[in-house]
């Protein structure tokens, strides 16, 4: 909640590695619920997690949102765990929790001392069937979640920028609109709303329980047997496709805010994992993103932020995880003295090198040894891992893949980098987002000395 | 991390101490500490040197710490900014530098690997010891801290977090923001830094922190390594004591936002302040424990006015803030001020309860192996340990120094040290 966290389309998990060697156990319960873990004693800690296959982009007009203000509500207690009970329950086990919700999942997740995995469960599964929605709390979380997209949107020039940009450049994918919700679609939630949100997808048959930490396999199936196999499956109805059509141009689209700095965000309509037919184009797309901006060396940095000093920054991102068929970004922000209109120039430069060029040898070497290091140092924490399967899991590639990243990308050649830029990277298939600073009426304080009790 | 955990039911039961993480400490040849500890397991090494050179070093060149450190990896020796990125990413390193008010640090994540450590440990040494600061670089990092300083004026948080340090702090170091002011940076010059340079980046002044999958030996020859090419010099001076709190003042800014930032709060402990364990187990309970937090009781779940509410102790070398902070639709500014503040004042009155205090030890102690479950979480506490000179047994001893904490020491602290009259309270915002 205070961190909960929305994780944004743009941000996904950065060129998420394989945790080879170390063995994912599996079973599926009766009721549907799948339950994975992975055992890693170097320190007495567990990290649970309930993963459900619902987010924004499975909503539709008018409750956009929906799933996040869920996510918010499932704090709200049951009639066996009252309101404010789930919270002190953890906080007095000496755990700590939260949740957070992104275009493709809804996630739960306490982080515990292994003696006290058993804690977590039996509230999860409580709050997985028998959530009491209330419409006086949804009054006043409502208000909660306002504030919240007054704070990461509405009062910060570049997010909404990014959310105009994903409004243009989708034309009928779910992916047009944004994981928190548009502000008159959170103003009308219905207690009913809600209700029908968390029986349409709450169930055991759609979710996915990781757990990654100092506790044996057999000891979590049996824990996780004990609370949650006897849960009731729903009958859950598969997800519309909204399968997003062609572009069949450039879009353009310039916001107007007040600002400091101007900004240009670039997108090109790409597949992701789950979509293309050729899997290793997906890896060939990651690998491209990280020469444009896998560390300081990589070409937006070594190129336009230190060679032609015309930007202050730049990056590029790939999410090849994503449930629906993505975009490829492009983002910078001028230096002095240069428009977005150079930064445009500038990515687009890059974005024909790629097409024109084979990448060096040593870049490729650079990305690889970068995947296979993250590989190690992403074993450092038992919940980026738990993160991985979960999110694996969910939107549909399914968790095995995570063993076989790092083995992809370390495959993939300097030709197909050109290949998919080539395939890609369209004139066509691109949407860009100029920010276009305002001037700031921002007026000198008022100060006056007072006790300290009241603002103005 | 295998650290030798006895388990927390045990502990829970005995309130005894147990090793949570075996720091071993010795000094390098020009006497800068050096903390290690090993944890085998993942083939992976962190390491931290850091230096009394955070920006309240700054004096009237404020922003040239920061900026000193961004520096660092433009050029060093004979490598251009492209060579040792490239030096880096090639063995998968990760390099960092940066500046807080207190300190600077340098940081490497490297695998073990005796190869790839190797390439990685020799450009961080470089960077350490022979930083150029060309012009061309300085020109370049200088505009690109000041778009930064631009781009923070979207911000009212920022804003209010600017204003807020001012009216603490008045004349003293901590005053101004840890990346400067544009005026200031904007007169900086490659010379400026080169000095700050010299007189903060020697090894009197250094300390060197490694955490990771390497032996001790291996730790020792290391931190020699990355010492070595740096002068003896001075150690920094002691930093002026903070200004006392005196009666508070609210300031308002206004700013085209939907809502209000309010922070609010006075000058707080220090690092090794007699009165820590009271105030750090009783903000816990007033507004550091997130979602049970009183603060986020009476803010969010009782009345829905903001999303985040929480308060919390800064301990630096000198005291550091106490502050309190959300943020609210404009038009409910004073409302949500009033609900924090009387929360707070409250709290100073009658103290926690039985109960809460009892519910707050038992989040911390029973949480206590998470805040080092990794080694970027356990690299944190062993340079706070080392920088702040704490006793190497800080953590093993923490919890029963938790445990010892009553409702009369937290209401005594918090009355002595949080007085509601001399509370400040900046508010950006108001559309």
């Amino acid at each position: 909640m205070i961190f909960r966290v929305i994780l944004f389309a743009l941000i996904g998990l950065p060129l998420s590695a394989c945790s080879s060697n170390i063995k994912v156990h599996q079973r599926t319960f009766e009721n549907g619920l799948k339950v994975l873990v992975k055992e890693d004693s170097r320190s007495p800690v567990v990290v649970s997690q309930v993963w459900y296959k619902v987010g924004s982009s499975y909503e539709s007009g008018g409750v956009t949102g929906v799933s996040h203000m869920l996510e918010h509500m499932m704090f709200k207690g049951t009639a066996k765990h009252p309101m404010g009970e789930f919270s002190r329950i953890i906080a007095e086990n000496g755990g700590s929790e939260n949740a957070f919700t992104g275009r493709d999942y809804t996630a739960y997740f306490q982080t515990m001392d292994k003696s006290r995995l058993g804690v977590s469960f039996e509230l999860e599964a409580d709050r997985m069937r028998n959530l009491k929605l209330d419409a006086a709390e949804l009054k006043k979380e409502l208000e909660v979640v306002t504030e919240e997209r007054r704070m990461r949107t509405d009062d910060k020039p570049r997010s909404k920028t990014q959310e105009y940009f994903m409004a243009m450049a989708f034309s009928n994918s779910p992916y047009k609109n944004p994981v928190i919700g548009w502000p008159s679609d959170i103003a009308s939630y219905q207690v009913e709303d809600l209700q029908a949100w968390y029986q349409l997808w709450y169930a055991p048959n759609n979710a996915t329980l990781v757990v990654v930490g100092d506790i044996k396999a057999n000891e979590v199936f049996a824990l996780a047997e004990k609370y949650f196999a006897g849960l009731k499956t729903s009958e859950i109805k598969p997800v519309k496709p909204q399968v997003e059509i062609e572009q069949l141009g450039i879009r353009k689209t310039t916001i107007k805010l007040p600002a400091k700095l101007p900004y240009i965000l670039m997108g090109y309509k790409v597949p992701v994992l789950n979509s293309v037919e050729d899997k290793s184009e997906a890896y060939a797309l990651e690998v491209l993103a990280a020469i444009l901006d896998g560390g300081s060396s990589a070409r937006l940095a070594s190129r336009m932020v230190r060679g032609k000093q015309i930007a202050v920054s730049a990056g590029a991102g790939y999410s090849m995880m994503s449930r629906l068929p993505d975009l490829f970004m492009l983002d910078a922000t001028p230096a002095e003295g240069h428009t977005v209109l150079d930064m445009e120039k500038a990515l687009k430069q890059e974005v024909a090198d790629l097409k024109a060029n084979l990448v060096s040898a040593d870049e490729l070497q650079r990305v690889k040894a970068q995947v296979l290091a993250s590989a190690v140092y992403e074993r450092d924490s038992n919940f980026y891992q738990a993160m991985q399967l979960g999110m694996l899991e969910t939107v549909g590639i399914g968790w095995e893949k995570v063993d076989e990243y790092v083995e992809k990308v370390t495959q993939i050649t300097a030709e197909q980098v050109r290949e998919v830029a080539r395939k890609y990277l369209l004139e066509e298939k691109l949407s860009i987002a100029y920010l276009d600073p305002q001037p700031i009426k921002q007026k000198k304080k008022v100060s006056k000395v007072a006790g300290g009790r009241h603002a103005n | 991390m295998r650290i030798s955990f006895i388990s927390l039911l045990l502990i829970l039961v005995s309130h005894s101490a147990y090793s949570a993480a075996k720091i071993q400490h010795w000094q390098t040849a020009q006497g800068s500490p050096v903390f290690f500890v090993q944890t085998p397991g993942l083939p992976m090494v962190d390491i931290q040197v850091v230096f009394d050179a955070g920006s309240a070093r700054d004096s009237s060149k404020q922003g040239i710490a920061a900026l000193t450190s961004a520096l660092l990896d433009a050029g060093a020796g004979e490598w251009s900014a492209d060579e040792i990125a490239q030096r880096f990413e090639s063995v998968g390193a990760q390099f960092n530098a940066g500046a807080s008010r207190d300190m600077a640090s340098v940081s490497l994540r490297s695998l073990t690997q005796e190869k790839l450590f190797k390439k990685a440990l020799q450009t961080m040494q470089m960077i350490l010891t022979k930083p150029s600061f060309n012009e061309a670089d300085f020109q370049r990092e200088k505009s690109r801290t000041l778009a930064g300083l631009k781009h923070r004026e979207e911000s009212p948080g920022a804003l209010a977090k600017i204003e807020y340090f001012k009216v603490l702090y008045k004349e003293h170091p901590y005053a101004h923001p840890t990346s400067g002011n544009i005026k200031t940076v904007s007169s900086l010059s490659a010379e400026d830094l080169r000095a700050f340079y010299k007189q903060y980046y020697v090894a009197s002044n250094a300390k060197v922190v490694i955490v990771g999958d390497i032996d001790k030996r291996q730790a020792m020859q290391t931190a020699q390594f990355l010492v070595d090419g740096l002068a003896i010099g001075t150690k920094a001076e002691p930093l002026p004591e903070a200004p006392e709190p005196t009666k508070g003042i609210t300031k308002h800014i206004k700013f085209p936002s939907t809502q209000t930032h309010v922070l609010t709060g006075l000058v707080g402990m220090h690092r090794k302040d007699k009165d820590y364990l009271n105030l750090y187990v009783g903000n816990h309970i007033l507004g550091g424990s997130g979602l049970v937090s009183q603060l986020f009781k009476q803010v969010r779940e009782e009345r829905g006015l903001a999303y985040s509410a929480y308060s919390y102790f800064s301990p630096l070398l000198r005291n550091g803030p106490f502050t309190m902070g959300l943020q609210t639709r404009n038009d409910q500014t004073a409302q949500a001020v009033e609900v924090m503040q009387n929360t707070l004042k409250d709290f100073v009155e009658n103290g926690p309860t039985e109960e809460a205090l009892i519910a707050a030890k038992k989040n911390i102690t029973g949480g206590f192996a998470m805040r080092f479950d990794t080694n970027s979480k356990l690299i944190s506490y062993v340079s706070m340990i080392g920088f702040y000179q704490l006793p190497l047994d800080y953590l093993d001893t923490f919890q029963t120094r938790v445990n010892a904490v009553t409702v009369a020491s937290i209401k005594d602290a918090f009355s002595r040290r949080v007085k509601p009259e001399f509370i400040n309270t900046i508010t950006v915002g108001g559309g």
